[in-house]
């Protein structure tokens, strides 16, 4: 243990910690910017100096480690007058305007502006270059609001190993983004989010749609129907002052019927299905390998989460093959809409609008890939973020807070908590052999809670082996067969096991989901997301998934009905038109 | 000419047995010769055709039939750059300046032939006309002590073997001949060698942090990435001794225990990278470098690495993140590069100059070494000296040489003997000296004392013709450009100095300016991430503290150099002139 004095307190912490998290450690903020917890810290920013007796110059809390004996001050005057220096810095630079700016009240520099009173701007000077880069469905970049601090530069080649975005140029005109200054959509750039909801400023946002949905809302010919991702209802609260993990289901039903949505669905119910058809797929790849004996892509990897697709495209096109052909659960939701629920209620698909509300950015990109429509119509409409449904509420003048709590809209709003599940990484996985398990045997899952233990939690990487045994007649092929299993989330994780597998150790089944934590960590979530928000997030869809009768995807009734009535069987032909599809490879660089 | 090929040299006695066979080699040729031309092959020389004056010359001499008995040699930068192409008649050690082909036949015949000085192209010290044709009696010689420089002038860069025979890797054979890497650093301890890249951190600390380091992998680096404006000693350095540079670092590996070294040099440095490419070839052909060297069981690699022309990069840990293949930009300290360096281990990073003295201490003794300079600060310092300053060029005076000394004395005073104004030592992170500080040593302290530093060796002198304001904004605009972007007050706070200096250099100065310049200035320099940012505002805060009346005066629309508000004069004209012929 390493003891010191900050601020004349004396503190005593374990040796390599930071002068930061010391300060944190008993109740003094230091302000920062631009570090990111559990990365190096980069020192970029310079909010966080602090002195230390006898040093020459102010140090970067976040970037120093304490030494025994260290005296340090985090409010003296040079440290007050320096902080406040460092941001008039950023502000001079700043080129935007809070009034009109998306992030206004969630802005990072703009709290701690407030915070130090800079009520006057003492350097004024030429501003930031502002470049507008709004080349992709999902994201905005304004160069101009930019503060360089660098965290999406983290995110992007460090968690989601990407690359998309780096530091270029010199000085004052140095800026952050893809190489050679070309924009998002010329490089391999997943659309993610990751950036946007990490950067403390509004230099990188989602791309709103909130005007589209009013239009469609106001419009009386159109049938406006909304779906709402698992991963909403344990962080759509945190707009409105939550806790993060309090689930607010009910509220956000009442509040989207007060947004004037016709029908307020679950893409939980998108969720169900995908597990029917996905689950189904894999039987039907292990059955071609194990009895048929012909190649096929083995291990099957899930295909729910829109990032993961475009990571594959780019970069691993050689595992095409692998990825399950079913379309996500936002778009075998807005598939089944367009057809099956618009002639259930006798309407034309080109009347009925479909909103999905998602965790994701990337989203937004699927939506409007060429691939999600049927007859040339749109699976799926507009694509708000959690961020957009809360900032949608607020323009309504809903009080969420004193919202009573309501119900799903029937046929495609019942769910199962497998499907709820799907928000979490690892959730996609239990939720496929809570269904594969009780096909092939006729049981179910003998585990506690139906929970599969070695994939929950935060481990970038969790593999499982399953034991079958005891099969139903027609599945005896895969007697004995020790099902193995692996999860990864966040791109640099799926870049590890897909480098076990080319290495040859064996899966039959992965799942992969962009973010870190899953959807509950999604590029469009709340911001501010940390692990400690993750798991609390987690906690909360496990609480949903248990407080439900309803637990897998198969016995979902309304599914069963979709199924009678109109699908016919799983993988049978009406999926095969609505429900699965094909990807390519795509180009690293497409220079513009 | 030494023209005999060796094979790997296995043992220390190999290289004793080739040194003596060279110096009897050279004794024989010395007495066959009649004579020997040595013409400067640094930068500045080639730049004013000298490598057409050695052509000339071999050409002439070939037709006065005097080639078998005249040598041509090329050698590193003597030091008066300004005078060149610079040629030494090597006998009576007569310098010959600004020589051109015109000037050769004149020169054979009358020195060579008949040994009469050619008193028209002699330097010449003084403004009266007095002047001396011997390098020994010539002040700007005379009052120089050559250490780091000593081979410069003598030795000829390309050649491993003049490097040999003027006992070059003496001091790398008597280290792996018995010395451990303990007593290598005692020696340098002894010495008081601080780092010539600006700091003056003391080298055999760095060296024994690095030394005591358990890690299997350390990496030493010379650090040639060097960028002040009008700083070119370790250009000079490179293209002038280059084995000298590998010797040192070769010693330092074997004292922290590094198998491998890099020279980071900027790009821009062709011909030092030639020559240096040049000499570790010949090196690693001779087996003084690579694997077991003379038989010691100490290996050592070593490769250039080029820089791509960010001033930053020689800051330390840019310069490793550029090695990397990163971009360079520097990270915070610490850990420091003897702690987490290149690749995560342990690395020493040390200046051109810093290697350079190494194999001289090593060979003559710490002892020797700390006889020159200060109480605090040891040897010698190369300047480059440059501006309004007679003799401009390369120059190396013991530490604490008082700048007077330098200037006038060295250097023959200021062009066309105008009034002084000051000093600009340490390039954009450093500062002016005014001509009441003309007495001030030139040691670390001292320096520091005043508001600059001893920097990498930078030295431009400006007379009353400059203008302090105008001075300033030229190294702010270098420091900003520089800039990486990383941190916020080094990327933005430049920028707004840089800013109001423009302003106030258009006229348009406003009360609270130079207050201002203040107040960025100390922010930037107690916030910036690294180095570059730390010192960046010191050269404004500097002229601020000496020339505040300039600025102030600036602010009033006056400057009284002349120098600036000149194009808004000009554009006023001009609107005046195109008026005028409208009526």
């Amino acid at each position: 243990m390493i003891k010191l004095y900050i601020d004349n307190q004396p503190v005593e912490v374990p040796a390599n910690t930071s002068i930061l998290d010391a300060g944190r450690g008993v109740g003094i903020k230091i302000p920062t910017l631009c570090f990111i917890e559990n990365f190096e810290a980069k020192g970029a920013c310079r909010v966080c100096l602090v002195e230390v007796k006898g040093a020459k110059n102010l140090v970067a809390a976040c970037s120093t480690t304490v030494l025994e004996g260290m005296e340090i001050f985090t409010n003296s005057k040079t440290v007050r007058d320096s902080r406040r220096f460092v941001v008039e810095m950023l502000l001079s630079e700043h080129n935007g305007d809070c009034k009109t700016c998306l992030r206004n009240d969630d802005c990072e520099l703009r709290q701690l502006a407030s915070e130090m009173g800079i009520n006057v701007l003492e350097f004024e000077g030429e501003p930031a270059p502002q470049n507008i880069d709004d080349s992709t469905p999902a994201l905005i970049r304004d160069s101009g609001k930019c503060i360089k601090c660098r965290r999406c530069v983290t995110i992007c080649n460090e968690v989601q190993g990407v690359g998309a975005l780096f530091p270029q140029g010199r000085g004052f005109y140095s800026s952050i983004g893809p190489s050679f200054a070309e924009n998002l959509a010329a490089v391999a750039c997943v659309q993610c989010g990751q950036c946007a909801a990490i950067c403390p400023v509004g230099a990188i946002i989602e791309k709103d749609h909130i005007a589209g949905v009013w239009q469609a809302i106001d419009n009386p010919s159109k049938h406006v129907i909304v779906q709402t991702a698992p991963a909403i209802r344990a962080a759509l609260g945190e707009c409105f002052g939550y806790e993060p993990g309090t689930l607010v289901t009910g509220k956000m039903v009442s509040a989207l019927r007060r947004l004037g949505f016709d029908k307020v669905f679950d893409t939980n119910f998108g969720a169900d299905l995908t597990i029917v058809e996905e689950g189904t797929e894999l039987l039907h790849r292990l059955k071609k390998a194990l009895v048929d004996k012909q190649p096929v892509a083995l291990p099957q990897f899930t295909s729910c989460s829109p990032g993961w697709i475009n990571f594959v495209e780019f970069y691993y096109p050689d595992f095409l093959e692998n990825l399950s052909t079913c379309k996500s659960p936002q778009q075998m939701f807005g598939a089944i809409a367009k057809t099956y629920y618009a002639e259930k209620i006798g309407k034309r698909p080109e009347d009925i609008v479909v909103v999905s509300v998602m965790p994701c950015t990337a989203k937004k990109y699927e939506a409007q890939r060429p691939e999600m429509s049927h007859n040339g119509i749109r699976d799926v409409d507009y694509v708000l973020t959690t961020r957009e449904l809360g900032r949608m509420i607020k323009q309504a003048g809903i009080d969420f807070r004193s919202l009573p709590d309501s119900k799903m809209d029937s046929p495609l709003g019942i769910s199962s908590g497998a499907a709820d599940i799907f928000a979490n990484t690892g959730g996609v996985m239990e939720a496929a052999i809570r269904t594969v398990y009780e096909i092939v045997t006729g049981r179910p899952l003998p585990t506690n809670q139906l929970h599969i233990e070695p994939l929950m939690g935060l481990d970038g990487l969790k593999k499982a082996t399953l034991k079958i045994e005891g099969t139903l007649p027609e599945w005896q092929f895969l007697e004995g067969i020790e099902l193995k299993v692996g999860v990864a989330h966040s791109l640099t994780n799926a870049v590890r096991i897909i480098d076990a597998v080319k290495k040859g150790e064996e899966f039959h089944f992965i799942e992969v989901m962009t973010c870190p934590g899953g959807c509950i960590g999604g590029g469009g979530q709340p911001r501010f997301t940390t692990n400690e928000v993750r798991k609390k997030r987690i906690a909360a869809i496990y609480q949903e998934d248990e407080g439900k009768t309803l637990r897998k995807s198969h016995e979902n009734p309304d599914i069963k009905q979709l199924y009678a009535e109109f699908l016919g069987k799983p993988l049978g032909e009406k999926s095969h038109q609505l429900l699965h599809t094909h990807y390519k490879a795509k180009e690293n660089l497409k220079p513009t | 000419m030494n023209t005999f090929t060796v094979s790997k040299l296995q043992s220390v006695s190999e290289l004793i047995q080739l040194r003596s066979r060279l110096l009897n080699e050279e004794e024989q040729a010395g007495l066959a010769r009649k004579e020997r031309i040595l013409i400067c092959m640094g930068g500045g020389c080639l730049a004013s055709g000298a490598r057409k004056l050695k052509d000339e010359f071999h050409k002439q001499l070939h037709h006065a039939h005097l080639h078998n008995s005249v040598e041509v040699k090329g050698i590193g930068c003597p030091g008066p750059c300004s005078h060149g192409p610079v040629v030494i008649i090597d006998s009576d050690k007569t310098l010959y300046q600004n020589v051109s082909p015109g000037d050769i036949s004149e020169i054979i015949e009358q020195h060579i032939q008949n040994r009469q000085i050619v008193e028209r192209l002699i330097f010449r010290d003084n403004t009266d006309g007095k002047s001396a044709s011997s390098i020994a009696d010539i002040e700007f010689f005379k009052r120089q002590t050559k250490i780091v420089l000593h081979n410069c002038g003598t030795v000829d860069p390309l050649s491993i073997n003049d490097y040999i025979s003027h006992n070059g890797y003496a001091a790398l054979s008597k280290v792996l001949c018995g010395m451990t890497p303990e007593t290598v650093i005692r020696e340098i301890e002894k010495s008081g060698l601080r780092g010539r890249g600006g700091a003056g951190f003391p080298t055999s600390l760095k060296w024994s942090l690095a030394s005591k380091s358990s890690s299997s992998q350390k990496y030493i680096i010379c650090n040639a990435d060097e960028g002040d404006p009008g700083a070119y000693m370790n250009r000079s350095e490179l293209e002038g001794d280059p084995h000298s540079i590998i010797e040192g670092m070769a010693i330092g590996a074997f004292a922290i225990g590094a198998n491998e070294g890099f020279v980071y040099v900027r790009a821009e440095y062709l011909l030092a990278v030639e020559r240096l490419q040049n000499a570790i070839n010949q090196t690693k052909e001779y087996g003084l470098l690579g694997d077991n060297i003379l038989g010691s069981g100490f290996s050592f690699n070593l490769e250039i690495r080029m820089g791509s022309g960010a001033f930053v990069c020689g800051e330390e840990t840019a310069l490793i993140a550029s090695i990397e293949g990163k971009r360079g930009e520097p990270r915070p300290r610490p850990p420091f590069p003897v702690q987490r360096g290149l690749w995560g281990k342990p690395t020493v990073i040390n200046n051109v100059e810093t290697f350079v003295n190494v194999p001289v201490i090593l060979l003559n003794g710490g002892d020797r070494f700390a006889s020159y300079g200060t109480q605090k600060s040891k040897g010698t310092k190369v300047f480059a000296l440059a501006g309004s300053v007679r003799h401009s060029g390369l120059v190396e005076v013991p530490i604490g040489t008082t700048l007077r000394e330098l200037i006038y004395n060295i250097g023959g005073g200021t062009v066309n003997d105008r009034p002084f104004k000051a000093a600009l030592i340490g390039g954009s992170s450093g500062g002016c000296i005014p001509k009441e500080h003309l007495d001030v040593p030139l040691d670390y302290e001292s320096l520091n004392e005043l508001g600059a530093i001893m920097g990498s060796g930078g030295l431009i002198i400006i007379d009353e013709t400059s203008c302090m304001v105008d001075v300033a904004r030229f190294f702010f605009e270098f420091v900003t450009e520089e800039s990486c972007g990383k941190c916020t007050p080094c990327r933005v706070g430049t920028k707004r100095i840089l800013e109001i200096l423009l302003r106030i250099c258009d006229g348009e100065g406003k009360p609270g300016d130079i207050e201002k310049l203040i107040h960025l200035g100390e922010e930037i320099k107690r916030t910036s991430l690294c180095g570059l940012g730390q010192s960046a505002p010191n050269f404004v805060l500097s002229a601020i503290r000496y020339f505040r009346n300039e600025f102030e005066a600036h602010i009033t629309r006056h400057c009284e150099a002349g120098v600036c508000f000149r194009e808004k004069k000009f554009n006023d004209l001009e609107i005046q002139h195109s008026a005028s012929t409208k009526d």
